[in-house]
C-alpha cells in the first residue's frame, strides 16, 4: 500500500509544519501589539513635549498639556498598596496550604482560589464602588470615598489567586528532605518554613510577586470604577484620582483617532505594555537565579 | 518568647489567613447573589431592558474566540510540548507566550481597536471583539496544553514509535486522548475567564446590543454581560433602574463562572476516571 503510506508520511509532516505556524504565529502577534502599540503611541511626540508627557500633572489636551504624570503615579500607588495588602496575605496563603493544612481545609481552599481568578474584573468593581468606597467614605471622612486606596484594596483581592497559586507551587516542588533536615536538628515547624523553606523558595515568591504586581498595574474595568476618575494629582490616597489605564476608558471614546490626545492614550497604553515586558524579564532573571 | 510558643503564634496567624480569604470569597458571593437574586425574573431577560441579547451575546463572542484561538492555542502548546528543540527559536516562542500572558487586557482592546476599527474599517464588531479575545485566551492555552502533554509518561509515545507509528499518529491516538482530561480542565479555566473580559471588549465589540434577539451577524456590535455591567454601572441612564439591572447582572456573572468552575470541571474529572481508571 505504498499510496496510503505516503498519505500518512505527508500528514505527519503537515502536521508538524501546522504546529510549527502554530508557535511562530505567537511570537508575530506579540511583536505586531509592539508595534502597532508603539507606533500610534509614540506619534504623540510628534506635537508634545517627551519630558513633559512623563514630569508634568497638567493633563489638559484642549490646551495641548499632555502631562500624564498623575496617570502614572495613580497606576503606580494602587499597584504598590495591592502588593502591600495582597502579597503578605497571598504568601500566608500559600505557606498555609502547602504546609500546614489539613486535606479537608485544602479541599475547600484550592476552589476557593481559583474561583478568585474566575470572577469578572467589573464584578470586582462593583463589589468594589458599592461596598469599598462607601467604607471608607464613612471610615475616613472623604467626601467621595474614591481614590489609591480604594483601588489598591480591590485590587490586593484580585492579585491573591495569582501570589497564592505560583508561591504554593514553588513551596511544593522543594524537596522533602530540606524540611526533614530542619525538623531533624529540632527546629519547630515555623522556624523550618521562615528560615529553610521560604529562603528557599525565594525566586519563585518573588515571581509570585511580580506577576502580581503585572496584573494590578494592567488592571482595568475594576479600578476605573472606584478610583474616581478625576485627572488630579493625588495629594492623598482617598482624594479622586486616575490612572493610566481608568484613564484610557474614559477618554478613549471621545477622542478621534490619529489626534495627538488619541495618540498619547496609546502612548500610555505603550507604557503599560513595557512595564509588563519589563516585568517578564525580571521574572525570567528570578528564576534563572533561582537555577544557579 | 521561646520557639514553641512562636510556632504556635505563627500557626494560627496562618489558619487566620486562611480563613480570612475563604471568608472573603463567601462573603462576596453572598452580597452579589442576595443583592442580584430576588431581581433574576423573566422580565429581567427579555423585558424592554432585559439582558437577553447580552446574554447571547457573551456566549456567541466566547465561542468565536475559541474557535479563533484553540487550533493556534494547541498547535503551539503541541510543538512546544513534543517536537521543540532547544534552540532560539524555541526560546523567541516561550519568551513570546509568557510576554502574551501578562499583556494587560486593555492593552489588547486598543490592538485590536487599531487593526478591526481604524486599519479594516469595521466599526465594532462581534467578529473584531470576538478575534481579540482570542489573543487573550491564547498564551493560557498554550500553557495549558504544554503542561498537559508533558503530563503524558514518555514511556506510551516509545510503545506507539516502537510500533512504527509516526508522530503525527502518536499524538491523535495516544498523546492527546490521555492529555484530553487536562486540556478540558485548561479550557474551562480559558473559556470561563472570557467570559467575564471586558476591557478587550469595549474597544472592539462596543457597547451597543441589537435590537432583535439572537442575532449571529458577526458584523454587528455586540455588547456583553459584564460590559454591560460595567456601562450601567458607569453612565447609567437617568430614570431608569439601572441599579438593579447592574445588580441583576453582576449575580447572573457570578452563576455563569460558578456554573464554569463547578460543573464544567465535573466532565474532566469522569474523562480522566474513564480513561485512566484512577479518580484523581
Amino acid at each position: 500500500m505504498p499510496r496510503s503510506k505516503t498519505l500518512v508520511y505527508f500528514s505527519d509532516r503537515m502536521a508538524l509544519y501546522l504546529f510549527i505556524a502554530s508557535a511562530v504565529l505567537i511570537s508575530l502577534v506579540i511583536l505586531s501589539i509592539i508595534w502597532f502599540v508603539g507606533n500610534q503611541g509614540l506619534a504623540t511626540f510628534r506635537e508634545a513635549s517627551l519630558i513633559e508627557f512623563f514630569t508634568s500633572s497638567k493633563w489638559n489636551p484642549d490646551a495641548g498639556k499632555f502631562g500624564a504624570l498623575t496617570f502614572i503615579v495613580g497606576s503606580l500607588g494602587t499597584t504598590f498598596i495591592a502588593i502591600l495588602f495582597g502579597g503578605p496575605l497571598g504568601l500566608a496563603g500559600a505557606v498555609f496550604l502547602a504546609k500546614i493544612a489539613p486535606d479537608w481545609m485544602r479541599a475547600i481552599m484550592r476552589p476557593a482560589t481559583e474561583l478568585f481568578a474566575g470572577i469578572p474584573s467589573v464584578v470586582y468593581g462593583y463589589v468594589g464602588l458599592t461596598v469599598i468606597v462607601d467604607l471608607i467614605r464613612r471610615g475616613t471622612g472623604s467626601s467621595t470615598g474614591y481614590g489609591m486606596l480604594a483601588g489598591g484594596v480591590v485590587l490586593a483581592i484580585m492579585i491573591l489567586p495569582t501570589v497564592i497559586s505560583i508561591s504554593e507551587d514553588t513551596l511544593r516542588s522543594l524537596p522533602d528532605s530540606y524540611e526533614e533536615a530542619s525538623l531533624a536538628l529540632g527546629a519547630t515547624r515555623w522556624q523550618t518554613i521562615w528560615k529553610v523553606l521560604l529562603p528557599a523558595a525565594a525566586p519563585g515568591v518573588v515571581t509570585a510577586m511580580i506577576l502580581g504586581i503585572a496584573r494590578a498595574i494592567g488592571e482595568t474595568m475594576a479600578v476605573q470604577m472606584v478610583i474616581g476618575n478625576s485627572p488630579l494629582f493625588p495629594s492623598s490616597l482617598i482624594n479622586p484620582t486616575s490612572t493610566l489605564t481608568s484613564n484610557i476608558v474614559m477618554e478613549m471614546g471621545n477622542t478621534p483617532f490619529g489626534s495627538t490626545w488619541n495618540n498619547a492614550l496609546f502612548m500610555m497604553s505603550l507604557i503599560l505594555l513595557l512595564i509588563s515586558l519589563l516585568l517578564i524579564v525580571l521574572v525570567r532573571t528570578a528564576v534563572r537565579k533561582g537555577e544557579a | 518568647m521561646n520557639a514553641k510558643k512562636i510556632d504556635r503564634l505563627a500557626t494560627g496567624l496562618l489558619w487566620i489567613s486562611a480563613f480570612a480569604i475563604i471568608a472573603l470569597l463567601i462573603w462576596f458571593l453572598v452580597f452579589i447573589l442576595s443583592r442580584g437574586l430576588p431581581y433574576l425574573n423573566k422580565n429581567f431577560f427579555t423585558g424592554p431592558d432585559g439582558v437577553a441579547g447580552q446574554l447571547f451575546n457573551s456566549f456567541y463572542i466566547l465561542f468565536l474566540s475559541l474557535v479563533f484561538s484553540l487550533p493556534v492555542g494547541l498547535g503551539a502548546g503541541i510543538y512546544l510540548a513534543e517536537y521543540a528543540p532547544e534552540n532560539k527559536l524555541t526560546d523567541l516562542i516561550r519568551l513570546s507566550t509568557e510576554s502574551l500572558a501578562t499583556v494587560p487586557s486593555i492593552v489588547f482592546g486598543l490592538f485590536g481597536m487599531i487593526i478591526f476599527v481604524n486599519v479594516l474599517g469595521l466599526g465594532f464588531t462581534i467578529l473584531g471583539g470576538a478575534a481579540t479575545l482570542a489573543l487573550l485566551n491564547l498564551p493560557v492555552l498554550v500553557r495549558v496544553t504544554e503542561q498537559s502533554l508533558r503530563a503524558v509518561p514518555g514511556s506510551y509515545r516509545e510503545a506507539s514509535l516502537a510500533l512504527g507509528a509516526t508522530m503525527w499518529q502518536t499524538l491523535r491516538k495516544v498523546v492527546l486522548p490521555t492529555a484530553l482530561p487536562g486540556l478540558v480542565t485548561g479550557i474551562t479555566l480559558v473559556a470561563g475567564r472570557a467570559l467575564g473580559e471586558t476591557a478587550i471588549l469595549i474597544f472592539t465589540a462596543g457597547m451597543n446590543v441589537s435590537r432583535h434577539l439572537f442575532d449571529i451577524n458577526p458584523m454587528a456590535a455586540g455588547e456583553t454581560l459584564a460590559v454591560h455591567l460595567f456601562a450601567l454601572k458607569s453612565n447609567p441612564l437617568p430614570g431608569s433602574n439601572a441599579d438593579q439591572i447592574a445588580d441583576g447582572t453582576a449575580a447572573l456573572l457570578i452563576i455563569m463562572v460558578l456554573v464554569f468552575n463547578l460543573l464544567l470541571a465535573l466532565p474532566s474529572r469522569w474523562l480522566q476516571y474513564r480513561l485512566t481508571g484512577k479518580n484523581k
